[in-house]
């Protein structure tokens, strides 16, 4: 028999019988439907934190002071004893490296702070110009530091977005003087509302000068140094100079830690891949169940339709040519259910989307594909005992039944 | 040439075995026209279906043309049956859902022949039985001579050496009965072997040769009497 009569014979017989034929494609398609809607919130969760954590920066490196055995950030690294003061000479000469984009040194301590008054004890964050587009962090009012080179003292500070309430109230703050320590500055700015990020309440901040910090804490020893690399790419780079130029500098020893913030992030995307992953699984057992279902109707039809395979027996069918027709309409009827099912899913994602569009809702290339070859999969193995059972039919008593 | 050697066949029913064959030996030449008469029961219908490779013998043996069909595995018989045996069922068993040509064409489907080839030697076989005008006709747009004519032309569409009829006209008025039969008998004219399964005496005894059953066994046969 030519494959093309064989797929027409097979399509013809699927026609005949629609009620039947609909059933079977609708539990295909809600199949690989399921696998769409439940991988894409799995998607949905792992591109929402990955948008979280790349607004805390892009291709950010990091410099911390200590050598730190462990990867990643851990609580430890930021009081390990260190030989080495990572200075602000230091932080010039990492900067020269090509795949550096921005950089700013960090200083952190504490001090209090005055305005009339008032009174408080506050972390003072010890930077640069560079900062604030590195940390992506929007002005509420002014403007951020003065940007003059980072060994630059100036009488300026920034004050977070709740120091500002606590320190003026419903005064308007720019070029007020503050006391900071023992220096008095004048405010340049306000930070907008940000949050708690890496640990410490931005809102609770009050920054100036980098060299006004190391003057104020009498201490020439940065807490970090924050680099943005050039691209996603140059990560690796810019992390792999700063060692090497820090270990020039400190005569041979690699006395600080670099991570980067690919490290971290792909923890989460390692975790929350995992979770998709998982979602497709429990998914495809509804693959499974329409499957099955697929193997029930046809084993009822091939019992029906004895006159039918009866006939092509004694017209000179192999029992071979049985099992193909048999084995096509599974297949036909498994991968037409597993195309309406991808419509349908698509479909589905895009409504969750336009009503929830704080997800990203996507389901993965990946999962289309496979539940596509799933559902065909199965079309083809639960196909397999119907097809047989039609071969093995006695083709007698319905051809010579009268 | 059919020779069928000490065949039996038999079944179980519940405890019981039948005996739906017992020892028949027969042997029926190229172009004979033969019919097997005998009431419901009597094996007719099971001499038929093992003559036709639906079926094979319990025991004994059944050559074809010189060759011994019980060593033939399902491809082989599948084979047989398309090139040399030609069947005509008292249903007709027409899908309905193709045309009277599609129907015709069908063995030649199952065959893999070209549709080019197809639909010439359908339209032959169609016009051999007086149809050729309703080629297009679904099998519910002819009447039951017709089908029955529409089923012949496609029992001889692959050239069979045999032609097996299982009460061709049980269906049929007398008048359409007669028009089948007549169609069959100048296929027989033309070299055809022709076996008709009936319990119609008026049918049977047109035969040259009449074989009767009863009980599984061969009670008569009109070339032994002879």
């Amino acid at each position: 028999m030519r494959f093309l009569d064989c797929n027409r014979m097979a399509g013809a017989s699927l026609w005949r019988y629609p009620g039947r034929t609909f059933m079977m494609l609708l539990a295909t398609a809600i199949g690989v439907a399921a696998v769409l809607v439940l991988t894409s919130l799995g998607e949905a969760a792992r591109r929402y934190v990955s948008a979280e954590f790349q607004s805390l920066g892009t291709h950010l490196v990091i410099v911390v002071p200590g050598r730190s055995e462990t990867s990643g950030a851990n609580p430890a690294m930021m009081v390990a004893e260190t030989p080495r003061d990572l200075t602000l000479d230091d932080a010039r000469a990492i900067q020269r490296s090509p795949s550096v984009q921005r950089l700013a040194p960090v200083v952190v301590g504490a001090a209090s702070v005055q305005r009339g008054g008032l009174e408080r004890e506050i972390s003072i964050l010890g930077t640069t110009a560079e900062f604030r587009p590195i940390r992506q962090w929007k002005m509420a009012l002014g403007e951020f530091l003065p940007n003059v080179g980072m060994d630059r003292a100036a009488p300026v500070c920034v004050l977070g977005y709740t120091i500002r309430e606590e320190l003026f109230g419903t005064d308007p703050p720019l070029g007020q003087w503050v006391r900071v320590g023992d220096r008095r500055c004048r405010v340049s700015g306000v930070l907008a509302e940000q949050g708690t990020s890496i640990m410490i309440d931005v809102d609770e901040v009050v920054m100036i000068p980098v060299v006004d910090a190391q003057a104020l804490f009498d201490s020439p020893g940065l807490f970090r140094i924050v680099i943005q690399a050039t691209s996603r790419e140059a990560m690796p780079l810019a992390q792999r100079d700063a060692k090497r130029i820090i270990r020039e500098r400190h005569y041979g020893e690699e006395d600080v830690t670099v991570i980067t913030q690919d490290s971290v992030l792909a923890t989460f995307d390692k975790i929350f891949g995992n979770l998709t992953r998982a979602l497709a699984g429990i998914a495809s057992v509804s693959l499974v169940v329409a499957g099955v279902l697929i193997m029930n109707v046809m084993l009822v039809a091939v019992s029906q339709r004895t006159a039918e395979v009866g006939l092509l027996k004694a017209l000179g069918a192999t029992r071979r040519q049985i099992i193909a027709l048999f084995l096509t309409e599974a297949l036909f009827l498994a991968a037409l259910g597993g195309v309406v099912g991808l419509g349908v899913g698509y479909g589905a994602v895009a409504g969750m989307r336009a009503f929830y569009d704080t997800l990203d809702f996507v389901p993965p290339v990946w999962a289309a594909a496979g539940a596509l070859v799933v559902a065909i999969a199965c079309g083809a193995f639960f196909g397999i005992l119907p097809a047989r059972r039609a071969a093995d039919l006695d083709p007698i008593q319905a051809l010579t039944g009268r | 040439m059919i020779r069928l050697e000490d065949v039996c066949r038999y079944f179980d029913v519940g405890d019981e075995v039948v005996h739906a064959l017992d020892h028949v030996t027969v042997e029926i030449p190229d172009g004979e026209y033969v019919s097997i008469m005998g009431p419901s029961g009597s094996g007719k219908s099971t001499l038929l279906n093992i003559l036709g490779l639906l079926d094979t013998p319990s025991s004994g043996s059944y050559s074809l043309d010189g060759v011994n069909t019980s060593t033939m595995d399902d491809a082989e018989l599948a084979h047989v049956r398309q090139q040399k045996i030609g069947f005509v069922f008292q249903s007709f068993h027409l899908v309905p859902r193709l045309s009277a040509l599609e129907n015709v064409e069908l063995p030649m489907v199952l065959a893999g022949d070209q549709p080019t080839a197809r639909q010439e030697r359908g339209m032959a076989a169609l016009n051999r039985v007086g149809l050729g005008h309703r080629d297009d006709h679904r099998p519910s747009q002819l009447s039951g001579g017709e089908r029955q004519r529409v089923a012949i032309a496609r029992a001889i569409v692959m050239q069979p050496t045999l032609l097996l009829a299982d009460e061709p006209t049980g269906n049929l008025d007398s008048a359409s009965g007669k028009e089948v039969v007549k169609i069959m008998e100048d296929l027989n004219q033309q070299g055809l072997t022709l076996l008709v399964v009936t319990h119609d005496p008026a049918i049977g005894e047109r035969a040259r040769r009449q074989l009767k059953f009863r009980d599984g066994r061969l009670a008569e046969d009109s070339a032994r009497v002879a």
